[in-house]
């Protein structure tokens, strides 16, 4: 029906769900999605695999409702990767330009480029991105494309995010157990901000949180390049077990508590409110106290956002958020939780809205769905970068990709 | 004896002041007592109770109590807490009779052995049934003296819970913090007792001292009372302009604390001022102030008081009490009267006087260290292959869905255990 290569897949085999967003690629470049897949995910736990039997069923069933509702036979995916051994850092390479005339040719910009991304790493751990940041020409910071310019020493940085090597094997053989291909793994913090943030925020400076079930992964931009990244393995499956202990009800009650009545912060009028639990035949089974609901709720996620803000500080990446800092993932749809992240972060926060992708408004406008879609938007960078310099394609797919061929 | 008859200035009126006995329990308590007699508790009877003669011989308290039958031919308890208190309950009246007369009775102990472990819930009984009002102050064994010592003190230190209007409990293990690679054992227990013995002394000051703002002795009852598993303490001095700022800092650094930590998760503290004549209102309010920062979730009970002893020091005691897990049932004492052989006893009663001072001279040095190194071989005694049920550790946060799964540590906190509970915040 379409043309292959105009189909990009997004699979994220997430805490709470697996979804698979199917986007079709315009011929303007544009994208449009088409069509969405999701199953409850049973095998995983803060966004590792635990499971793989229950995780294979669950992931199927996304793919093949994906394909239902996109009319189409999904081949390629790019799959979302996370979990708290991803680790992103910035690296410098250097490369000394020894042409005659002194001119950065495009060989110098891929040889220094290289150089950066050869790091020493763990030999258990695999380099999942390493994204290019700014180059200096002979000390001068700030070029974009040194290409044609004169210098001696180019110095590129990088920023790289590493991982696991068997954990992020073990989602990668999951995938192709099912006679799929996996294009790239993407980490899924960098997914979600390529979903949320236009160029001008970038430019800016801005802080994506993404909030999913087992992980929070984080991503900042500053100047139009990534600056940091991070992963805390710490979700809204953690709220619902607080409330599973903190108001002694079984877990399944506590995440229907925590989705009818949470709240991000405890409200003057909540005080002393009472809801009572009703077994299928209405009867009741317990009282719990609102109030308590909420301040169990709101101290979990103010020390996520204080985590991260930690982080941050750390950095020293704070003052650069001058687009202010977007949520998404599941634990987005939390009421008022934009004003705690406001109260703790001090800054201007706002939910993300996935731009400048088209198609499915039902699955656009969810805040779960974001890192999925921004997973599509990442393969079509790939496939229009691909395109255009056909000859370079296997240098693009470059680490990844003999990565994925020893599996 | 010792136990000077003229009370100085600063002592409450004899008809204000509440009539305190010291009672030591056990090797390590009467060890314990020998150091506080040395001290200033004017006023305060001393009682020296214990199963072992020799370790009464050394102890210079006024009032000696050998508990001794037939069953234990003159070997103590052997480490068995189960004789120590059917020993005390056959002697209930005897303790009974030394503890009339008092209002207040402090009972200090060194949890784990037979003796103390046993006779001191039966001891805190005896004077509650005598009405005076009951404070121990206990320490718990060192980690390395094994499991079965930790067993007994932890059982003893419920049941003396369960009696005692407040128990104050020191676990040994914490005094690793204040000692090097080269500290001796001895040195070691001396620290333990001496912090201990500081306790004693600050609970003493606060109910014998003039209060410009009393604490009353029930809120310490309060405060020390079953729903606290464990109280940690500890009393800091400075002088000089900063004294306030430096007595803060001292606090918030003491090892005993766990640097300010304790402050941190404690649910009601109790912080007691004392100084000179000159003690200033600002500085009263610095100090409270400072502390009340370190302890946001804690009741906060403060008294202030002079003693013009202390000059220009400022003295500040502290003891915070953390929020235990939920006590369990424990079988209720024996009464009294269920040992099956009737046994005469033989309490050894001594009068304060000349008479006794050559009995129980004060101890050189050397005597005092044969004594603590006694006082180490009991604790260190093992005891009789005898089965005994194992117990739950009632402490442990379940971790719900995350229970299998790898824990997510953050700067030495698991981030598994829900938030509320890491932060102490409470949810009545």
């Amino acid at each position: 029906m379409f043309d292959d290569s105009s189909i990009i897949v997004g699979l994220e085999i997430g805490t709470s769900k697996v979804c698979a967003v199917v986007g079709e690629r315009n011929a303007d470049g544009s994208l449009n999605v088409i069509g969405l897949g999701q199953a409850r995910s049973r095998g995983v736990r803060k966004g590792e695999i635990v499971d793989t039997t229950q995780a294979e069923e669950d992931v199927r069933n996304a793919i093949v409702e994906a394909e239902q509702m996109a009319d189409v036979e999904i081949r390629n995916v790019y799959l979302g990767v996370t979990g708290a051994h991803i680790r992103g850092f910035n690296n410098r390479g250097v490369h000394p330009v020894v042409s005659a005339d002194r001119e950065i040719s495009e060989d110098d910009v891929q040889d220094v480029v290289k150089n950066a991304k050869a790091i020493n790493l763990p030999t258990e751990n695999n380099v999942v991105h390493a994204i290019r940041q700014h180059f200096f020409v002979d000390g001068q910071a700030g070029v974009t494309n040194p290409v044609g310019m004169l210098g001696s020493r180019l110095e590129v940085d990088v920023h790289v995010v590493h991982g696991n090597t068997n954990r992020l094997q073990n989602a990668i053989r999951l995938v192709k157990g099912l006679q799929l291909e996996v294009d790239e793994i993407v980490f899924n913090g960098l997914a979600s901000s390529l979903a949320l943030l236009s160029n001008e925020q970038k430019e800016l400076g801005a802080l994506v949180i993404d909030i999913g079930g087992g992980t929070t992964d984080y991503v900042v931009y500053t100047n139009g390049v990534i600056r940091h990244t991070g992963v805390l393995a710490i979700g809204g499956d953690h709220v619902s077990n607080d409330l599973a202990y903190g108001l002694k009800v079984p877990l399944s009650r506590a995440e229907k508590l925590k989705l009818e009545q949470g709240s991000a912060l405890v409200d003057e009028e909540t005080k002393g409110q009472t809801i009572t639990i009703t077994n299928e035949l209405g009867l009741p089974l317990k009282t719990v106290n609102v109030e308590h609901l909420r301040r169990i709720m709101s101290l979990r996620l103010e020390e996520i956002f204080q985590l991260v803000a930690q982080d941050l500080e750390q950095a020293g990446l704070f003052d650069y958020l001058r687009a202010g800092i977007f949520l998404c993932g599941g634990c987005a749809r939390v009421p008022q939780i934009a004003a705690l992240a406001e109260q703790v972060m001090q800054m201007p926060v706002s939910l993300g809205q996935t731009n400048s992708v088209s198609g499915l408004k039902s699955a656009l406008d969810q805040p779960e769905f974001v890192s999925a879609i921004g997973l599509v938007k990442f393969g079509s960078f790939k496939t229009r970068k691909r395109e255009g310099k056909p000859s370079l394609a296997q240098g693009i797919k470059g680490t990844i990709a003999s990565f994925l061929r020893r599996s | 004896m010792k136990t000077k008859v003229q009370a100085p200035a600063a002592i409450l009126e004899p008809a204000q002041a509440p009539a305190v006995k010291i009672f030591g329990v056990g090797s390590a308590g009467v060890a314990m007592l020998d150091t506080l007699s040395g001290g200033d508790f004017a006023g305060a009877g001393f009682v020296a109770i214990n199963t072992d003669a020799s370790s009464l011989a050394s102890s210079s308290a006024a009032i000696k109590i050998q508990l001794e039958t037939k069953l234990l031919r003159g070997l103590g308890t052997g480490g068995d807490p189960e004789r120590g208190r059917a020993i005390a309950e056959e002697q209930f009246a005897t303790l009974k009779t030394a503890c009339e007369g008092a209002d207040v009775v402090l009972v200090i102990a060194g949890l784990g052995g037979g003796a103390a472990s046993g006779i001191s819930p039966v001891l805190a009984r005896a004077a509650k049934e005598a009405g005076a009002l009951v404070i121990g102050f206990v320490t718990l064994p060192f980690a390395c003296e094994g499991n079965r010592r930790q067993q007994q003190a932890q059982q003893g230190l419920d049941q003396l819970k369960s009696v005692a209007d407040g128990v104050i409990c020191l676990p040994c293990q914490k005094t690793f913090r204040l000692i090097d690679e080269n500290t001796s054992v001895l040195d070691t227990f001396r620290i333990t007792d001496g912090l201990l013995v500081e306790s004693v002394r600050g609970v003493w000051r606060l109910l014998t001292r003039k209060g410009l703002i009393r604490i009353h002795f029930d809120d310490l009852c309060a405060l020390l009372r079953d729903r606290h598993s464990e109280s940690v303490f500890a009393c800091v001095e400075a002088t000089g302009p900063a004294r306030a700022r430096e007595v803060v800092e001292k606090l918030v650094a003491h090892p005993l604390l766990d640097e300010g930590r304790a402050l941190a998760e404690s649910s009601a503290v109790l912080v007691s001022l004392m100084g000179g004549k000159e003690l200033a209102m600002a500085e009263v309010n610095r100090v409270m102030e400072q502390i009340g920062r370190q302890c946001e979730h804690a009741q906060i009970i403060m008294g202030a008081a002079v003693d013009e002893t202390l000059k220009n020091r400022l003295s500040v005691t502290v003891i915070a009490a953390k929020p235990g897990p939920v006590p369990m049932d424990l079988p209720p004492l024996a009464a009294s009267g269920d040992s099956v052989e009737q046994v005469t006893a033989r309490g050894i009663v001594s009068r304060p006087g000349p008479s006794c001072a050559s009995s129980a001279p004060s101890l050189t040095p050397e005597q005092r260290e044969q004594s603590v190194a006694k006082n180490a071989g009991t604790r260190a005694r093992k005891t009789g292959p005898k089965m005994r049920q194992a117990q739950l550790s009632l402490a442990i946060i379940s971790k719900g869905r995350f229970d299998k799964s790898e824990p997510t540590i953050h700067k030495g906190e698991d981030l598994d255990i829900p938030t509320y509970v890491r932060r102490g915040v409470a949810l009545n």
